[in-house]
């Protein structure tokens, strides 16, 4: 039986007036009843409805392309291919796509492919229609000719001499510099710190381990979706589904050979993203069908086609060597990582080698990184992309190591845990951090005190580290004469960021989270913001707020000068209230003054812009209690507990969820999701049946607690919050599924067949 | 990069903003500069991080006479 406890916790660092409160989030009413506009519920006169044909091969060349009785279909407006990219567009050259950099090549060839097709899935043609059911059928029409080729499908294949080449004049990258010889490997880099001969032969144990993850998705309930209307006076206007505006803007610009200010993105409301909607798929083929039909299209992917044909993460073959001593320090540690890019360069390894040791104060260290093209759908960002496949071994190979030293297994993270100061493995030394706070807080927890009882179950532990991210932002306000404020801004609503957004501005103005009005606009409405991801929304577009709002206090300081007759020095505003520094008789509230604005000079508008740095990474851990059953191989997750630093938890319930949901995929990546691939390259679970993601029923409820080590580089300490409670669940159920059974795991997922193998492994 | 750097793992280089660095570098080791910046900016896969935290500003952030910069592959977020 459980002991009472506190389910939710939050171990404030600071207490303010708005912040750390929990207003209703201005967006919630409109979500749960249906009024929220989704991209998928735009309508608009004239619409077209277009329809994309996908390769039914891994791997072929494209020898021909007939559209023409596909053209002549009843219904049908328009036919596009790659054929059809406007002239003078395109080129090649790096693109940025918000925080990750592409090729403008392979980004067009990823929308449409020209010469070769890379996946199963891979867009070769679009149809445009006076209904889905037309253009479906259309579809039918186009003759494609291939040549099939032979396919790869796992880094380790992919690296091999001889393997068939993706990318036929690709050449790997060393840190800038090309090796001349074609090779699927993209990229190798190298992170050394110390002697790493030196760490192990001070080491009295030494554990080493191989281990493979599962390509997975990010599993957002809402497809991609996109209308795109290319006008007359060839302006385009795009409303679609988007975790990044002005990338998407930005990218649909250069592959159609048109300058940013051409493009107008309004994004709609966003049914989820996790890192998965940064890059446009249907955008410019809307936009070229739109161009020849001179109509509206829209574009709404199927689930099918967003397992096949967008981004998942990767999957990874990774090495890992671990060293300590008996005392229970470690020494030195090496890792291998072979992360799937898909079939263009991009996968998560450099962000995975920064996070595979993040947690730890280690001397000697090498980590290999290695960005692998497979013949798989290209890989995209995955809420903290790469660090789950490396906690995943880095977190485990600790666990043993704590067994083998008979220590336990938090107070060896403890005893190694990186801190203020301890330089990270490609050389950052970190500032304030709260990796010490987390473990603590985990040890401390009543779950972790809480004697475990009964066959086939055990507890595991891990801890993840993300390094939260930053980039630029806007937010501009403007004051009503009732005294509420309206705030705009750039950053699509993934997570209650119009909370915390609104609050960071109403704690400035000492007016309540209630009387803000937040609005997220389109790209032509705000200055340029950075997309929605990276953890960094609640960071900079908060700062933009503070910001905004204090450009604002400065101009109501004012006009309180100009009614009372006094210098603006001598006033200050103090929770929501002006007052005279000299006299007491002299206060007026935020509304008060908000009412004569008019005849103190006209409105008001407050404005902040901000590309900070300071983004303070986080760290985040589980205590997770499984039961594994024998006979099956299923587990169970019997309890389920997340401990992480938010710096400054803006509004605790949706951290709270932020921590929740983070935690849920994690679980699900751990015990169940993967692409179950056939042996020529398609994917044969693209259904969500199939696809088997975790629902309520099938977990406990996620128990949190917010520890707060505040960011310096933030006004208010806050933390990116959205992405370090993906990246240990999976080590931790692997950790727990040891101590239920006596067998490590080293696959992603550890779904029923594979607990089963170790379990007869080790029966042999 | 410690292949360009004959194996060192830090160096010492002076200037006041990351362009100066990365002329400075290249003066002690020739090539490094090609590896780091394309059309006069940092390439797009490359951060800069000065003193622990990523620069928006490249090639023209402000070094300090005891700050350490890092060239380091560019990450993104979900």
């Amino acid at each position: 039986m459980t002991a009472a406890y506190e389910a939710n916790v939050v171990l404030a660092s600071k207490t303010y007036d708005v912040i750390g409160t929990r207003p209703i989030r201005h967006d919630g009413a409109d979500k749960v009843t249906g009024r929220a506009k989704y991209g998928a519920d735009f309508q608009t006169a004239d619409l077209l409805y277009a329809k994309i044909l996908r390769s039914p091969h891994s791997h072929a060349r494209i020898k021909s392309i007939d559209t023409s009785r596909a053209e002549t279909f009843p219904g049908i407006r328009a036919v596009v291919t790659a054929q059809d990219w406007p002239v003078g567009s395109g080129g090649e050259g790096p693109i940025q796509l918000g925080e990750l950099t592409t090729d403008l090549k392979y980004l067009r060839d990823n929308i449409m492919a020209s010469d070769k097709v890379l996946f199963k899935g891979h867009p070769i043609a679009g149809v445009a229609a006076i209904n889905a059911h037309v253009a479906e059928e259309a579809l039918n029409l186009i003759e494609v000719e291939y040549d099939v080729l032979p396919a790869v499908l796992t880094a380790p294949e992919a690296m091999q001499q001889g393997a068939p080449l993706i990318q036929e004049d690709l050449k790997t990258e060393e840190f800038g510099e090309k090796i001349d010889k074609a090779s699927n490997v993209a990229e190798h880099f190298q992170h050394k710190q110390g002697d790493l001969d030196q760490g192990f032969a001070e080491a009295d144990i030494v554990v080493e381990r191989e281990f493979d993850t599962a390509t997975v998705h990010q599993g957002y309930i809402e497809p991609h979706n996109c209308t795109v209307q290319w006008n007359k006076d060839g302006r385009l206007h795009v409303w679609n589904s988007t975790q990044g505006p002005f990338e998407v803007r930005d990218a649909t610009a250069k592959v159609l050979g048109l300058s940013a200010s051409e493009i107008k993105l309004t994004p709609m409301e966003i049914g989820g993203g996790f890192g998965g909607k940064f890059e446009p798929y249907g955008e410019p083929i809307a936009a070229l069908l739109s161009r020849k039909t001179g109509k509206p299209v829209k574009v709404v992917m199927t689930r099918m086609e967003e397992f096949e044909s967008t981004g998942p993460t990767s999957g990874a073959h990774l090495k890992l060597k671990m060293g300590a001593t008996k005392d229970g320090q470690i020494t030195a540690a090496y890792a291998h990582l072979a992360y799937e890019a898909g079939a263009y360069p991009g996968s998560p390894v450099s962000a995975g080698a920064m996070c595979v040791f993040a947690a730890y104060d280690i001397s000697n260290i090498v980590i290999d990184g290695f960005d692998v093209l497979v013949n798989k759908t290209k890989s995209a960002a995955y809420r903290a992309p790469g660090a789950t496949q490396a906690a995943m071994a880095t977190e485990t190979v600790v666990d043993e190591l704590a067994e083998q030293i008979g220590l336990d297994p938090i107070e060896l993270r403890l005893r190694n845990a990186a801190r203020e100061g301890t330089r990270r493995a490609d050389g950052v030394v970190f500032p304030r951090i709260g990796c010490v706070e987390v473990l603590q807080a985990m040890k401390d927890h009543p779950h972790y005190k809480e004697p475990l009882t009964g066959p086939n179950r055990g507890r595991g532990v891990a801890v993840g580290y993300w390094m939260n991210g930053g980039n630029q932002s806007s937010v501009n306000i403007s004051i009503h004469s009732d005294g509420t404020i309206n705030l705009i801004e750039g950053s699509p609503d993934i997570g209650g960021s119009r909370a915390s957004i609104s609050m960071q501005a109403a704690e400035v103005l000492g007016i309540a989270a209630e009387d803000v009005h937040p609005a997220v606009v389109d790209t032509d409405s705000i200055g340029s913001t950075g997309g929605t991801g990276g953890s960094s929304v609640t960071f900079k577009a908060g700062w933009a707020a503070h910001e905004a709002a204090h450009d604002v206090k400065r101009q109501m300081i004012e006009r309180a000068a100009i009614i009372w007759e006094v210098s603006s020095d001598s006033v200050e505003l103090h929770k929501g209230t002006f007052k005279s520094k000299t006299d007491p008789g002299l206060s007026m509230t935020f509304k008060e003054l908000a009412a004569q604005l008019d005849e103190t000079g006209g409105p008001i508008m407050g404005r902040g812009t901000v590309n900070p740095s300071g983004a303070g990474g986080a760290y985040a851990g589980n205590i997770v209690d499984v039961e594994v059953d024998p006979e099956t191989g299923k587990v169970d997750i019997l309890r389920f507990t997340v401990i992480q630093d938010a710096g400054k938890a803006i509004h605790p319930s949706y951290v709270e969820g932020q921590m929740q949901g983070g935690s849920v995929q994690g679980i699900g990546w751990a015990l169940n999701e993967e692409y179950f691939m056939d042996d020529v390259g398609r994917m044969t679970n693209s259904t969500l049946l199939d696809y088997r993601m975790p629902i309520a029923l099938d977990l406990p409820m996620i128990d949190t607690v917010i520890v707060e080590v505040a960011n310096p580089g933030h006004p208010f300490g806050v933390r990116g919050v959205g992405e370090v409670n993906i990246a240990s669940p999976p080590a931790a159920i692997a950790n727990a599924i040891y101590k239920a059974q006596g067998i490590r795991m080293n696959v992603l997922p550890m779904n029923p067949a594979a607990i089963m193998e170790a379990i007869w492994r080790q029966q042999k | 990069m410690q292949q360009i750097t004959d194996g060192q793992q830090q160096v010492v280089v002076t200037g006041s903003t990351v362009r100066q660095i990365v002329n400075n570098l290249e003066e002690k080791f020739p090539g490094i500069k090609d590896r780091l910046v394309d059309n006069n900016r940092i390439k797009p896969n490359i951060s800069v991080a000065v003193d622990g935290e990523i620069t928006p500003l490249g090639m023209l952030e402000r070094v300090d006479e005891e700050s350490e910069v890092h060239f380091l592959p560019a990450i993104g977020g979900g």
